[in-house]
């Protein structure tokens, strides 16, 4: 597939809405805008609805005979169990605020990606439904009837939302446009029209502990091969333990940072971490079952988000953990931090979190008992328990990408920015209207980071590669950290398409490369292989 | 399909409920139910006598006095014209101590009835005090 | 002109002919003076209780909250204690500061793809201040014409009138809330047709509401400043009412006075089952009233239940012999 170059894509963005209005304009499922539909066989392992072999560009979705009844019941039963959703169903004013909120709308310029309409997909199918004057009045009242092209409409918008929350932020009521693209995607699911991406990760996180389908000998050979790695950067051999039963702390990441760089290198950081905290007390164990901190269920239905979100508790209870400590993650932290408890507490069994090395009490984490890396690393450095060396990282001049959940579903900020001031000496901001909780998606969030959908993908990116282009050009940025395995799987080609010279980084890499190790030989390359600046010098002379 | 069927934070949603119909209903219930009659304006002896006034019927005054005393009040000022033709071909001074009043001398029983009825703050009285009678003296003062 | 457009417009001027017409030529003031003015009142508190109760009977089943700022987290780090509030005190101050000063439409911003391609975002600020200028005058106004509904009239209602009345323009003085609130409704009216986006996103229900409260303020500022009634007699319907002794008095009010309690009425009975709620959802909405404490204290859900999981003993019996392997624990040896 050719993808257009970057200003042919940015020619499109025009931002002007069709002549026609929205509801006589058909939806058009463009290649490079859309995944592949799920794997018959990941919608079957999960025991979910209609497992089968279908393709969006066919006419014939085969769904069931009576899927407008299905989603009717299962519309219905949302409404009475989610207050949220009703009320976003029935207060919008359309002011508009939302329309350019949206990095899909700024990239795309389709008017169907202004959260106002994504949501008004679902809202006038909930009118038709559910509502008086709607019943009456129907397309007068925005209401129209649930056809085959009303259903394909919703799922070509319903996955070209990365449910960032950006729009939340700037709606007048809280309208949060992620938590209808949840209920709209969770009665794609009733009917099993998921995408592949979505799918099969969560198959493979079900049966295998993580997205990737790693199975428990070959997770262990992927971070032996990390140790092995890292023994050639610094000379020193960690020793990570697996399902360590009477460990103090349990640690989940997510799997991509096993699997693909530069996560990986981040996940070298954390093998570096826990070695250096080892001799100060630090106790602490990998799971191969609980092998993953995403939760791609979160992208299917609140369901499968609780099946998969499970296997933490349980591998925390199984193993006698105290708590839980977690590793750079996105959503993962959304469900950790607003899910978790809720669904598969109390975790009774375990114990409010205290850093072994400081004694810190997370007084913020005593009823979820888990820990974000970024707090645990930030206490560890205000307590001068690391001994940094943050030229290691002169050859870097690093922004901070605030990846979505962590701003808007948790609140992380300063702790990553306070922990990249402290490892690094060139730290740049982005504009203001680009970071915190006014921070742009990646643009592959929420189960869109696949191969196929490119186009979509370097489209949606457009605003937060935009802002990283102003601190490049303007500070000569060339490296751009974030706590997210999904911003380092997929900003990385959104840096290469956008502005190529830009690397990515996770928190943890960084401060693995400042982290002085006791018995390490003097470092040359960072955990990259690349030079360490001053030192190439020092070599020739 | 959720089997519980009640109010969720039941005690915020009952108040809150309870405030908001308690400001709307508001009016319907300061005045307890009771008749509130409509003003009647009382008329002088003088009043009556004259039977008619400057315009022509009741409905007329009540909407526009303000309007003809506003415009008497540039007209004079302006202009130094105190000469009124009113629509029954009379011949009236324009002065608002020396004609209205003149009749209607009964300010709180006359002008006062409605203006507090519909709540109206004429400024008229900053200066014409409850009826003194303008002499030549005090206008040129 | 599009049919959203277009629909509401005609919706309205048939409901003013139909008042007008009504009134004039078949003398029914008592009709739309007392009946439907009573009627509306009832349908929009049963329909305002009824929505709101709906709302209220659908449970919050996890703690969502939008953090638009740093958590409580370690000691040393500030939090932001309104914008992620951790607190019920927070959490109303956030909801105070959404419901007075419409905090979050304070912050909007307006992108802007300038020198070809350089992504801009400049403060915003007009939406937000028409919005409350519309509000706030629109809650003036109302206040204002408790005078009709109150008697004695309180001394609070004649102070607020004094000062909307500060100008002292013209006879009967000019009300700035008036003046203003027609000026944001044709802003905001005028916003939906001009700007391609909101136009493309508007339905007729959104003109409806503008439109109809345009048909309010206007006849009423005709009935002030230009076309002149008998504020005397209107009190009387309106006290007659609020005291359930109606009364239609004869004359002087006319068919336009009519026309505006007409178009008051069909407001105040559409309310309830229209956008307008967001008055009542705007309280209830997850994404605010809610502290974000999440991880401290837990969330109960009501209709929590237990979902299928691959257990630890399912993995292991598939896994088992490549575990051993790897030299990784396991809990049977065989």
């Amino acid at each position: 597939m050719s993808e257009p170059r970057p200003d042919e894509l940015i020619r499109k963005m025009e931002h002007k809405p069709h002549q026609k209005g929205w509801m006589d304009t058909p939806v058009n499922i463009r290649k490079g805008m859309y995944c592949y539909a799920s794997n018959p066989k990941s919608v079957e392992y999960l025991g979910l609805p209609n497992a089968r072999a279908w393709n969006p560009l066919d006419v014939d979705w085969k769904l069931p005979p009576d899927w407008q009844e299905i989603i009717h019941k299962g519309f219905r039963e949302r409404l009475d169990k989610f207050r949220s959703f009703k009320i976003f169903m029935d207060v919008c004013v359309r002011c508009g605020a939302c329309a350019d909120k949206c990095h899909f709308f700024i990239g795309t310029g389709d008017p169907k990606n202004m959260p106002v309409l994504r949501a008004e997909l679902l809202r006038s199918v909930y009118r038709n439904d559910f509502t008086i004057a709607g019943k009456i009045l129907g397309k007068i009242a925005g209401a129209r009837e649930m056809t085959i092209d009303v259903l394909k409409e919703w799922w070509y918008y319903l996955f070209q939302c990365t449910e960032c929350r950006r729009c939340s932020v700037f709606c007048p009521y809280g309208i949060d446009t992620a938590e209808i693209t949840i209920m709209g995607r969770e009665l794609l699911n009733l009917l099993g029209l998921n995408i592949d991406w979505i799918a099969t990760p969560v198959a493979n996180c079900y049966r295998t502990g993580n997205h990737l389908g790693i199975q428990p000998h070959a997770y262990k050979d992927m971070l032996d091969f990390f140790v092995e790695d890292i023994e050639e950067v610094t000379g020193v051999k960690v020793e990570p333990s697996f399902n360590r039963k009477g460990a103090d702390i349990l640690f989940i990441t997510p799997s991509g940072d096993v699997f693909a760089d530069p996560g990986t290198y981040t996940a070298m950081g954390y093998l570096i971490l826990f070695h250096y905290l080892k001799d100060m007390g630090l106790d602490i164990t990998w799971s191969t079952y609980a092998s993953e901190g995403g939760n791609f269920g979160f992208f299917t239905s609140h369901e499968t988000m609780k099946r998969l979100n499970k296997k933490m508790y349980a591998e925390a209870k199984r193993l006698g953990v105290k708590w839980i400590l977690g590793g750079e993650c996105g959503h993962m932290w959304r469900v950790i931090n607003q899910y978790m408890d809720t669904m598969n507490g109390p975790a009774d069994f375990l114990e409010a979190p205290v850093s072994p090395i400081t004694g810190t009490k997370f007084e913020n984490a005593r009823s979820t008992k888990m820990v974000h890396i970024a707090e645990f690393m930030a206490d560890l450095i205000k307590h001068k328990k690391l001994k940094l060396d943050p030229s290691r990282n002169d050859h870097l001049k690093v922004t901070y990408h605030d990846s979505c959940n962590p701003a808007r579903g948790m609140g992380i900020l300063e702790e990553p920015r306070y922990v990249i001031n402290n490892v690094c000496n060139h730290f740049y901001e982005m504009p203001s209207n680009t970071i915190r909780e006014q921070t742009f998606c990646c643009g592959s969030g929420a189960g869109l980071n696949a191969g196929e959908n490119i186009e979509l993908r370097m489209a949606g990116g457009f605003p937060r590669a935009n802002a990283v282009k102003h601190v490049h050009q303007k500070y000569g940025v060339n490296m751009l950290a974030c706590i997210c395995a999904v911003d380092r799987a997929a900003l990385p080609p959104l840096m290469d398409y956008w502005v190529p010279e830009v690397g990515v980084t996770g928190l943890t890499e960084l401060v693995a490369n400042a982290l002085i190790v006791p018995g390490e030989a003097e470092r040359t390359t960072d955990l990259r292989g690349e030079e360490l600046q001053g030192k190439e010098e020092a070599e020739d002379a | 399909m959720l089997k519980e069927k009640r109010i969720f934070n039941k005690k915020l949603v009952i108040a809150g409920l309870i405030i908001f119909i308690g400001v709307i209903t508001f009016p319907f219930w300061f005045n307890h139910a009771k008749v509130v009659a409509p003003p009647e304006v009382k008329l002088t002896e003088k009043a009556k006598e004259a039977k008619e006034c400057v315009l022509p019927d009741k409905v007329k005054m009540r909407g526009n006095h303000m309007q003809l005393l506003d415009m008497w009040r540039d007209t004079v000022v302006r202009d130094g014209n105190r000469k009124y033709i009113g629509t029954n071909g009379k011949e009236y001074e324009m002065s608002l101590s020396n004609t209205c009043l003149d009749c209607h001398s009964n300010k709180a029983d006359f002008c006062d009835k409605c203006h507090e009825y519909a709540s109206v703050n004429p400024y008229c009285w900053d200066c014409h005090i409850d009826n003194p009678k303008e002499t030549k003296n005090n206008e040129t003062q | 002109m599009n049919i959203n457009y277009l629909a509401s417009l005609i919706a309205v001027i048939v409901l003013f002919l139909l008042v007008y017409v009504g009134v004039e030529a078949a003398g029914l003031r008592y009709f739309f003076g007392v009946l439907l003015p009573y009627l509306a009142v009832i349908i929009f508190i049963i329909g305002f209780v009824k929505k709101i109760v709906g709302w209220a009977k659908t449970p919050v089943p996890f703690r969502i909250p939008t953090t638009c700022g740093q958590q409580e987290t370690l000691s040393w780090i500030k939090p932001a204690k309104i914008d992620n509030p951790t607190t019920g005190s927070g959490v109303f101050v956030r909801m105070l500061l959404e419901i007075l000063c419409f905090r979050s439409l304070f912050r909007n911003t307006k992108m802007e793809l300038r020198e070809g391609d350089k992504l801009s975002y400049e403060w915003e600020k007009w939406l937000w201040l028409f919005a409350l200028a519309f509000h706030y005058s629109f809650l003036t106004v109302l206040l204002r014409h408790l005078r009709f509904f109150l008697e004695p009239v309180p001394g609070c209602v004649k102070f607020l009138e004094s000062i909307d009345g500060f100008l002292q323009i013209g006879l009967p003085g000019i009300m700035i809330s008036g003046i203003i609130l027609l000026a944001a409704l044709l802003f905001l009216l005028l916003r939906r047709i001009l700007i391609p986006q909101i136009k493309y996103i508007s339905l007729a229900s959104d003109y409806f509401p503008l439109f109809l409260i345009i048909g309010i303020a206007i006849t009423g500022i005709l009935m002030r400043y230009f076309t002149r009634v008998d504020i005397a007699g209107i009190k009387e319907l309106t006290i007659g009412l609020v005291t359930f002794h109606p009364t239609v008095p004869d004359g002087g009010i006319g068919g336009l006075f009519y026309v505006h309690l007409f178009f008051v009425s069909v407001l105040i009975a559409y309310f309830p089952f229209s956008k307008l709620m967001h008055l009542g959802g705007i309280f209830m909405s997850p994404t605010r009233n809610l502290t974000t404490d999440t991880r401290a204290t837990r969330h109960i859900n009501p209709w929590n239940y237990d979902v299928k999981v691959h257990t630890y003993e399912e993995y292991e019996e598939e896994f088992r012999e490549k575990m051993i392997g790897a030299g990784l624990p396991v809990e049977k040896e065989s």
